[in-house]
């Protein structure tokens, strides 16, 4: 007997999961759809950091550790054991010694060490060099100065010897698909990219490029009995309203919701019901270039916080589809602090502190920004005649999205509106603010602060969870204090779920990506 | 006419230089990279690297001479994105992409030009009002809206056909789509049909075959439809080019697998070479159809010569 929780709706800050006795049903097929705009980028997911391509990943592939919705951290995933040595420093996993890669093979610690170097080749800039880069000699092999990662050793054929350069949860940097295991021999071939092979439960069948990605249910998966499901198909599905067709047409299990359909579904009864939500890691905010004079003050940034009628536009123009952001870290991070109360809606006291940053009549900056409905255009549009009725002028400098994220990391703005991702490691999004950490990785703000910098590097350095987490939220809070944004939101992730479709996870770092295995379809499916 | 089509084919061949030239330059200049789109924090040094491995360290003008060659021997280039051969890529999307045009052509044609004939036959009649309601409505309607409108009625309210996606490729899953295309130019082969057909009804030669005595029936069989597919069969060519353009909307909407979602989302990446190579064969296809409609010229219209 299995037990399985049934995800139902959260309003407001909480997050209610009702959980029913209920036995999997094997077999049907699940029909999952990649919402995020255009076709999947590759077959190759270590090449691809985009959320639409990891919905796949999350069927095909597998990676050391494994993101755990219900307790809200990695868990170890290709390994059964990690024995901490040498000051918290060297990890010595031991491997999974029955997990198969779709061609049969049995997967082994040269497979991993195989993997990890390949991501650190740096003519490729692989996103997942990112997190490689923590193990001890990677940068040298990006760097071309080595041709192997010197901190990957294997001991023998299930059991490496990974030595980090800073003592860190390495969970947290080998969860995700883009670090995912592949196998030595084949992924070198140029058929890998037509016929991809994994480790996860299902494996490849068929891509129709700009439509769909199929997969059938691998036996040899190492998880006794499952996955449940047959098959799984992935439909690329852009457009929102043709969702909404597919999704009350019972052609498709699953639908992301935007702010409008998110009201439409919440007060139509009959999809009511097929609403989950939770809010992501990811905040929302404006951030302002210290290197623009005005800027450079905080009371100036702080005025911004208080001139703008945050929870107005969350409430009206987001539809109530976010949580109003109270500083950087989320309200899924294990580090976020309840107490925490966000910037009142007060102009009179943005216009003081204005007038005491010596801005008395305000001033003018450029706000660069995407279309994106969420954290773009229209939100600017509606801050606009806020920030004026304060006396700051904005002009607004529309770009991509693509553009976007090169003018953020370049420093090429007096101000930008941006989503980023705040989690799952409180301690890695607030080391971005850290003094070390260049602009172009994550430091978008140029921020720098001592006292910020201390905290964090205490945070680090300490063995106590409990001490860093307080460490961590005193810094969260310096950081609300210093304001070097605007905290707007963090996002409210909405999905739709047919009834029949079982085992969907509340994933704080995105809602879209279910460990598919635990997934299953009762008889009422029309997929059965 | 061998001579003809082998200078029509050599005059394509600065079309076609034009155009790749215009779309290299231009995405040499437009801010944003592939580097950037793959890693959000690529050190600055791993970005030169991959833009040298990329060749995209090279002046522009050596970039151009490169992908001209390579053009040449058929070598459409790798994409940086699935680092895949280019060609391979097309070759996975145009069927779908024919499929879908062709049979927009089909619908289009098959309801817009007798529309317009019978319009044309009584005109200010009901059947001339009606139709001309229906065609500048086609003409009107945005095609997005159109096709959420079909979904919503044949897929959820009756059920008889599937709202997206593109199945085994057959005609269930092809019709939504084609005629989501196809209205705008049935609406216009419907107007242009009817006043090619009410200009020709009023020609001379039609006014003599009359007035020798040939029944309205050969008039119309013989003179003015003959007459009226020549202007037909040109904006049908001109369209045919239009559609290859209109796909990306249509295609988007029912996660249709062609040209025109594999161009738009190579911009969106910055995937020069797949970029290049999709609009490439955009400008040939539309070369290529229009080829055809001037062959075709000389075949429905024997006055016409390939001097």
């Amino acid at each position: 007997m299995f037990r399985i929780v049934a995800i139902v709706a959260g309003l407001g800050l909480a997050l209610v999961a009702s959980a029913e006795a209920q036995t999997p049903r094997k077999g049907g097929t699940i029909r999952m759809t990649a919402p995020y705009g255009s076709s999947f980028t590759s077959l190759d997911i270590l090449t691809t950091q985009r959320a639409q391509d990891e919905i796949y990943a999350k069927a095909l592939h597998r990676s050391l550790y494994i993101w755990n919705s219900a307790e809200g951290k990695p868990v170890l995933e290709l390994a059964k054991e990690d024995v901490i040595s040498g000051g918290g420093l060297v990890h010595t996993f031991k491997l999974r010694d029955d997990a198969y890669f779709h061609n049969g093979r049995k997967m082994t610690a040269d497979d991993v060490i195989w993997t990890y170097n390949r991501i650190m080749d740096g003519t490729k800039a692989y996103p997942g060099a990112r997190y490689v880069r923590v193990i001890e000699g990677a940068a040298a092999v990006e760097k071309g100065q080595a041709k192997e990662i010197s901190g990957l050793k294997k001991i023998d054929d299930f059991t490496i010897e990974m030595k980090l350069t800073e003592k860190v949860d390495p969970g947290f940097y080998f969860w995700n698909a883009i670090t995912s295991i592949y196998p030595a021999d084949e992924a070198a071939k140029d058929s890998f990219l037509q016929k991809p092979i994994g480790l996860g439960p299902f494996k490849f069948v068929e891509h129709v490029p700009g439509s769909r990605i199929v997969l059938e249910r691998w036996d040899r998966f190492y998880k006794a009995g499952k996955p449940y499901a047959d098959k799984i198909i992935v439909s690329v599905m852009g457009e929102a309203a043709a969702r909404d067709v597919a999704f009350r047409n019972k052609e498709i299990d699953t639908s992301v919701l935007g702010p409008a359909q998110y009201v439409a579904y919440q007060n139509d009864a009959d999809l009511k019901g097929t609403v989950v939500e939770v809010a992501e890691v990811f905040t929302r905010y404006m951030g302002m270039n210290p290197a623009f004079k005005p800027f450079a003050d905080k009371r100036v940034r702080q005025a911004i916080n208080y001139a703008i009628d945050t929870d107005l536009i969350i409430n009206k123009l987001v539809k109530g589809k976010a949580y109003r952001a109270t500083s950087w870290l989320p309200l899924t991070s294990p580090a976020y602090d309840k107490a925490m109360k966000p910037y009142a809606f007060d102009p009179a006291k943005a216009k003081q502190l204005l007038a005491d940053a010596g801005y008395p009549t305000g001033f003018e900056f450029e706000w660069t920004t995407s279309q994106n409905e969420s954290w773009g255009l229209p939100i600017v549009s509606a801050v606009i005649p806020m920030l004026d009725r304060v006396g700051i002028k904005a002009k607004v400098k529309q770009v991509e999205t693509a553009v976007l994220a090169e003018v953020v990391r370049s420093g090429d703005y007096q101000a930008f509106i941006y989503s980023q991702a705040t989690g799952p490691d409180p301690q890695a999004a607030l080391k971005c603010f850290h003094s070390a950490t260049p602009q172009s990785a994550c430091n978008y703000m140029n921020f720098k602060n001592p006292e910020f910098d201390k905290l964090i590097d205490e945070a680090g350095q300490s063995d106590d969870a409990a001490k860093r987490t307080q460490l961590l939220q005193k810094a969260n809070a310096l950081l609300y204090e210093e304001a070097p944004v605007w905290f707007f939101n963090y996002n409210k992730a909405v999905m739709a779920v047919q009834p029949w479709l079982k085992g969907i996870q509340l994933n704080a770092t995105e809602l879209t990506h279910q460990n598919v295995e635990d997934l299953w379809v009762d008889e009422s499916s029309p997929a059965k | 006419m061998l001579s003809f089509l082998f200078r029509r084919l050599l005059q394509t061949i600065p079309t076609v230089l034009a155009v790749v030239a215009l779309v290299f330059v231009l995405f040499s200049v437009v801010p944003g990279s592939i580097v950037s789109s793959m890693s959000d924090d690529a050190d600055p040094q791993v970005e030169l690297r991959m833009k040298k491995q990329l060749g995209l360290d090279d002046p522009v003008y050596i970039r151009f001479g490169t992908y001209i060659a390579k053009l040449a021997t058929g070598d459409f280039g790798t994409s940086f994105r699935t680092r895949e051969p280019v060609t391979f890529m097309i070759a996975k999307r145009i069927w779908p992409t024919l499929q879908l045009i062709f049979t927009a052509m089909v619908f289009s044609v098959v309801i817009g030009v007798p529309l317009g004939f019978i319009a044309a036959l009584k005109p200010g009649g009901i059947v001339d009002t009606l139709a001309m309601v229906v065609a500048v409505s086609g003409l009107s309607i945005a095609k997005f809206w159109l096709g959420l409108v079909l979904m919503y009625l044949f897929a959820l309210k009756l059920g008889w056909l599937p709202s997206f996606g593109y199945g085994d490729g057959g005609l269930k899953y092809l019709i939504l789509p084609a005629v989501t295309l196809g209205v705008s130019p049935m609406a216009l082969f419907a107007r242009t049909t009817r006043a090619a057909v009410l200009e020709i009804m009023t020609a001379d030669f039609v006014r003599t075959a009359r007035s020798k005595g040939m029944s309205e029936t050969r008039v119309v069989k013989w003179h003015v439809m003959r007459n009226a597919l020549v202007i037909i069969l040109t904006t049908v060519g001109l369209q045919f080019g239009g559609l290859m353009g209109q796909a990306v909307v249509v295609e988007k909407l029912y996660s249709w697998p062609g040209i025109g979602s594999l161009l738009v989302d190579s911009v969106l990446q910055r995937d020069i070479p797949a970029v290049q190579g999709s609009i490439l064969v955009v400008v040939l296809s539309f070369l290529a159809i229009n080829l055809l409609i001037d062959v075709l010229y000389g075949v429905i219209d024997p006055r016409i010569r390939y001097a």
